[in-house]
Parts: C-alpha cells; sequence; structure tokens
C-alpha cells in the first residue's frame, strides 16, 4: 500500500509532455543535453532547474491545501530564510547555516499552525499575517541591504551537481521522497486526507487534528525554508525584497494543476510536482519562442481558469479540455 | 452574532487606536499636529482607501478580491496611453475605464457564483489576468500630459499654510460617504450583510444571491478602477507595475477597521480608519527620517494580528454566551 500511485496522474504528465514537445518545435536545440565538468547541461536540465524552488514550495502546499488551508507565508518565508542562510553563511559552517534557516522555517510554520489550529483563524488571514510582516523581518535581517556571500559549501546548494543533476533538483526529488515516505508509508496521508474532507468527524474519529494541523503548516515552513535557501545559494546572495516574491501564486497555481481540489482531500504530492514544473516548461518555452516575458503571466491566468473550470463542481465529471483530463467523482464539497 | 455585544466596539476601537497614534506623534514631533500632516494623509492614501471600501463590500459579503492592485495598475496604464497615444478626450478614457473595469469585476462575480469556486483563487486569476494585459499594454512608465491632469492637480481647497484637500482626497471622501450609505440604507446593502451571514439562508429568505454576488465584485473592481483613475491623477503618469501588493494593503485595512473576514459584519468607516492608520505609520516613518520602511510592514502585520485575535476572542466570548447547541459546525 505504500507509495501507491495515484490513479489520475497520466493527464498532468501528457501535458508536461505535450508542453515539453512545444518547447522543442519552437527551439530545436531543447532537448540538447551535454555533459561538462561532471554537470549535465541543456534547455531541459534548466526547467528542473528553475522549476525548483516552486516544486519545492508546492511539496509542502499540497499538504496544506489537503487540509482545506492555504498557506499564502511561504514566499515571505523563503525571504526570511535565505536572508539568514546568506548572512551566517561566511562566519558559520555550513551545518549551522542550515540548521539556522531550517529552523526558522519551522518556526514560521509553527505560528502559523498555531493561529489555524489553536486560535482557530481562517487559514488566508492566518498566514496572510506572515506574508505582510515576513519581508519587514526579513528586511531587518539583511538590514535593508542585499546580502551577498563567497562561502562554497552553501553555494553548492544553487549551482553544484550531484551525479550530474543539478543540486536543487536533487534536493527537490530528496525532499518529494522524504514526504512521500512520510505522509504515504504511514497512515499520515489518510489522516491528512480526513482531516481536510471533514475536519469535525475525524476529530470525533479520534485523529489529533489539532496536531496534523500544526504539523502540516510547519512541513510547508520546512519546504519553504528549503526553496528559501536554493533561491539564495544559486544568486549567492539574499535580496529581501525580491525572494520568492509572487511564489506562494505558483506554489497554489502548481497544486491546482496537480488536481489537488482546493476543497480538501485527495491529494497528490508527485503531481503537484509535475504541476510545479509545467509551470516553469512553460515560462521558458514563453521565452524561448520570442514572445514577450510578459505574456506569461496572462497565459498563468487563463491555465489557472481552465483548470478550475474544469475542477468546478458545476462541471465535475468527465470534462476533457487544454490538456487536462479529469475523471473526479462529485465531490461536491464546499466551504462552511 | 456579536449583536450580545455591543455592534460598535471594532470600529470604537479602530479609532481609539487612530487617535492614540496621533496624539504620540503629535506629542514626539511638534510639527505633526497640523492641518497640513492631515490633508497630506488624506491626498496620499485616496486611491487605497476607495479600495477599501470596495473590499469591504466583498468581505461582508464573505468573499475576497485579490485583483484589485492589478486593475488599478492596468487603469494606470490604459489611461496613459488612451490619452496620450489614442487622443481620447480624458473624460471619455475615464468612462470607457470605468466601463471595462465593471465588465471585468462582472465577469469575475459571474465565475464565483455559477461554477461555484472559491472567491480567493477565481480573483487570483484576476490579478495575473490584469496584471499581464497591462504589461502586454507597456512596460514602460508613460507620462500623462493632458490639461485636465495639471488643471485638477492644481485645483484644490486651500485652508492656509499649506494644507490643500485636493481633488483625490475630495473623490475619496464621496466615496466613502456613497458607500457607507450604500452599505449602510440600501436593500442591497442589506443583502450583502445576508450573503456574508449565511449564502444558504440568504437564498431561502428570496434574495437573489448570485445577482447580488456579481454585483459586489463588479462593484468592487469599478472602485478599483476609479482608484487607478485617482492613483493616474496622483501621480500623472501610467505604469503596470504600479499599486503592486495594493490588495494586500486593502485587506489589512478592512481588517484593522474592524470588519469580520469571515463576513457578515463591518462598517466601511472602520475600513477608512484602517487606512488612516497605515499611513500614520508611514507619515511617522517619513517624520522620523532613520527607520527604514519595511518597519511599516511590521507594524502592519502586528497590528492585523492584534485585531484579528480581538475579533477571535469576541467571537468565542459570543458564542459561550449563547452555548451553541450540540452537533453544531464550530
Amino acid at each position: 500500500m505504500a507509495l501507491r500511485l495515484p490513479r489520475i496522474g497520466t493527464s498532468q504528465i501528457v501535458a508536461l509532455g505535450l508542453i515539453l514537445v512545444a518547447n522543442w518545435i519552437v527551439s530545436p536545440q531543447f532537448f540538447d543535453i551535454r555533459l561538462q565538468d561532471g554537470r549535465l547541461f541543456g534547455s531541459l536540465i534548466d526547467v528542473f532547474n528553475r522549476g525548483a524552488p516552486v516544486a519545492l514550495l508546492s511539496i509542502g502546499m499540497v499538504l496544506v491545501i489537503a487540509m482545506r488551508g492555504i498557506d499564502l507565508s511561504v514566499g515571505a518565508v523563503m525571504a526570511i530564510c535565505g536572508a539568514i542562510a546568506a548572512s551566517l553563511a561566511d562566519s558559520h559552517s555550513l551545518p549551522v547555516v542550515l540548521a539556522a534557516a531550517l529552523g526558522a522555517g519551522l518556526l514560521c510554520g509553527l505560528w502559523n499552525g498555531l493561529l489555524v489550529a489553536v486560535l482557530g483563524i481562517q487559514p488566508i488571514v492566518a498566514t496572510l499575517i506572515l506574508m505582510v510582516a515576513g519581508r519587514g523581518i526579513a528586511q531587518l535581517i539583511t538590514e535593508g541591504r542585499i546580502v551577498t556571500f563567497t562561502s562554497p559549501d552553501l553555494a553548492f546548494l544553487g549551482g553544484g551537481s550531484v551525479l550530474g543533476l543539478p543540486t536543487p533538483v536533487v534536493l527537490t526529488l530528496g525532499m518529494m521522497a522524504l514526504t512521500l515516505l512520510l505522509v504515504r508509508g504511514t497512515a499520515l496521508g489518510l489522516m491528512i486526507e480526513a482531516t481536510g474532507g471533514n475536519p469535525r468527524a475525524s476529530a470525533l474519529a479520534g485523529i489529533g487534528t489539532r496536531f496534523i494541523t500544526v504539523a502540516v503548516y510547519m512541513w510547508s515552513g520546512l519546504c519553504a525554508a528549503l526553496a528559501g535557501i536554493v533561491a539564495s545559494a544559486d544568486i549567492l546572495g539574499a535580496d529581501a525584497n525580491n525572494a520568492g516574491l509572487w511564489l506562494e501564486l505558483d506554489a497554489i497555481l502548481a497544486v491546482v494543476i496537480g488536481g489537488t481540489s482546493l476543497f480538501g482531500g485527495r491529494f497528490s504530492i508527485l503531481l503537484a510536482v509535475v504541476g510545479a514544473f509545467i509551470i516553469q516548461a512553460m515560462n521558458t518555452g514563453i521565452l524561448l519562442s520570442g514572445f514577450p516575458p510578459e505574456t506569461n503571466l496572462v497565459v498563468k491566468a487563463v491555465v489557472v481558469l481552465a483548470v478550475l473550470l474544469a475542477q468546478s463542481p458545476r462541471l465535475g465529471g468527465h470534462l476533457a479540455g487544454l490538456g487536462v483530463l479529469f475523471n473526479r467523482s462529485k465531490s461536491g464539497g464546499r466551504r462552511p | 452574532m456579536i449583536r450580545s455585544l455591543s455592534r460598535l466596539t471594532p470600529v470604537l476601537a479602530t479609532a481609539a487606536v487612530f487617535l492614540a497614534g496621533f496624539v504620540v506623534c503629535s506629542l514626539i514631533y511638534p510639527n505633526f499636529a497640523s492641518l497640513r500632516v492631515v490633508m497630506n494623509l488624506l491626498t496620499d492614501n485616496a486611491f487605497l482607501v476607495i479600495v477599501a471600501v470596495g473590499m469591504t463590500f466583498v468581505i461582508i459579503s464573505g468573499g475576497i478580491d485579490l485583483s484589485v492592485g492589478s486593475v488599478i495598475g492596468f487603469t494606470t496604464v490604459f489611461l496613459a496611453l488612451a490619452i496620450e497615444r489614442w487622443g481620447v478626450p480624458p473624460l471619455a478614457a475615464f468612462v470607457l475605464i470605468l466601463v471595462i473595469c465593471a465588465a471585468f469585476g462582472a465577469a469575475m462575480g459571474a465565475i464565483i457564483q455559477y461554477f461555484e469556486l472559491p472567491a480567493f483563487i477565481v480573483t487570483l486569476a484576476g490579478m495575473f489576468l490584469a496584471r499581464g494585459v497591462s504589461f502586454l499594454l507597456s512596460t514602460e512608465s508613460l507620462p500623462i500630459t493632458a490639461d485636465l491632469y495639471a488643471h485638477l492637480s492644481e485645483h484644490a481647497l486651500r485652508f492656509g499654510a499649506g494644507a490643500r484637500l485636493t481633488v483625490p482626497a475630495l473623490i475619496m471622501l464621496v466615496v466613502v460617504l456613497a458607500g457607507m450609505v450604500l452599505l449602510h440604507l440600501t436593500r442591497f446593502g442589506a443583502n450583502v450583510y445576508a450573503l456574508g451571514g449565511s449564502r444558504t439562508a440568504a437564498g431561502l429568505m428570496g434574495i437573489n444571491v448570485g445577482r447580488t454576488t456579481v454585483l459586489i465584485y463588479t462593484l468592487s473592481s469599478v472602485l478599483a478602477g476609479l482608484a487607478g483613475i485617482v492613483f493616474s491623477l496622483y501621480t500623472s503618469s501610467g505604469y503596470s507595475l504600479s499599486a503592486v501588493g495594493v490588495e494586500l494593503d486593502a485587506i489589512a485595512a478592512v481588517v484593522i477597521g474592524g470588519t469580520l473576514l469571515s463576513g457578515g459584519y463591518g462598517f466601511i468607516f472602520g475600513s477608512f480608519l484602517g487606512v488612516m492608520i497605515q499611513g500614520l505609520i508611514q507619515t511617522y516613518i517619513s517624520f522620523d527620517g532613520m527607520l527604514s520602511s519595511w518597519w511599516a510592514k511590521i507594524a502592519t502585520g502586528l497590528l492585523l494580528f492584534a485585531f484579528i485575535a480581538f475579533q477571535q476572542l469576541t467571537l468565542h466570548l459570543a458564542r459561550r454566551s449563547r452555548r451553541a447547541p450540540a452537533g453544531a459546525h464550530p
């Protein structure tokens, strides 16, 4: 039963394949991959490398959304953790830097989780607080400057490679494997789905919904911290104003493309990650095809709407369109 | 639900915070307590107040509108292009953009209502769309040199000592008054409250839920368009990156103003005060000169937390005093 494959994954994978083929049509050298200095280079590798931060965020976000929550603070948490990592990098060893940054991410998640689970604030509002204040906190850490560092240890996490693959991709795959193991290898995933489906019934059935809620928000904070470290390590610095800006929206979009319903319940981590790479493949495709990068937002808006309409309880059942084929039962679940 | 408590407590709390803040600022900086500072507070935040009025309607009805900042950006770019490049008379351009915004809001409202999708994600798509279209129109900052703009920026009610009540501030005050009348004195306003209390109950009461929802989002987008017009008057330019993140400022202002984010309760005047508190923080920071502007974000976040915690507490007390029947949904 461990690591069960999702029943509705083919459409997203086909969509990713189609976009990659479209990229290949506009740019014939898209699939060219060459090995240089022990690291793979090429547009395809670049899609996965650039998509890694959003993919990391979507791993945490998919769990939060499965619990019928939302985490708007991930972009700000990225900025905070990136700032911490960058400002400690040159004076401390890598384990200390990582522990501080990841710890800060967990702390941010704990704050969100407590607001949602203990104070009973709606998730969108609870995480809005950290989204607004988080960038201020990140600025506080960097003292309003763009902090740069030279530590090769931390830089390796952004620009290095493991077995030829860029480190961000390896980290994403590792985080995904760990999360899958934790969530699908145990009953935890089932409990998350139950809590998202009906929190009251789950609590009555003996699930510690409060504990699970806090734990899931902390996991989202941890994923955001890792994404922040990768983003910082990539540019050898931390920019508190722009690190992770708008990425919370991309992460939510990735989860929605991955077929997880915003009304909570059934979820797929693997497909959320595929969703993140679909978004990045679209970005890269628009750049390669010579359209102005400004087209990006319009395309994203159209994709969100198309996927949402396909997910709509009104249009449930069978609906094929725009490469996304949904075959879900009419859950009809609505927010209370 | 909170009727057992005094209906006005949250707004009074907001007013108390604003007055206390103003007194503290005045004690630290003797020049602070002047008519000029107050008038500048009104002018500088005029566009944000107009957006917050629309957001108040949306939030009271139990929804949220994340697209307003992008709509402001789109409006400024559209106006700059229409007036400067396409030679449309400014007043005609104003009417045209308000019609476009109304159609945009109505479309979002219709999607939310008829496809039963969460308002948050639909307006998120609207945010991408409006910002993306304004990027496509132009990525440069375009100056607006029309006579009307120069004329309007000179026109102001003067009170002496540099205190001017400018056209943007006047438009804003009219919008606040009109919003108060619409929300508190008309049938539409009562419907908005009913929707926020319970959509199902509102529907059973015979309220046309679909029509009201579409109208609410139309109103929010039209006010965002008006805020865009005011913003372009204020800056005399159009830029596709203007007003990024304004939706969050507006939501924060509405919450600080005492409106319940779960809907069904709130006042326009509270949102006005919420914006003024944020403006006060900005003004304090510019008076200080040493603090960076990011302190404003932290202060806003703290205030947001304080007011939300206060809301949860009042709700909790109200619920306890009613003793909810067993098995009721929390």
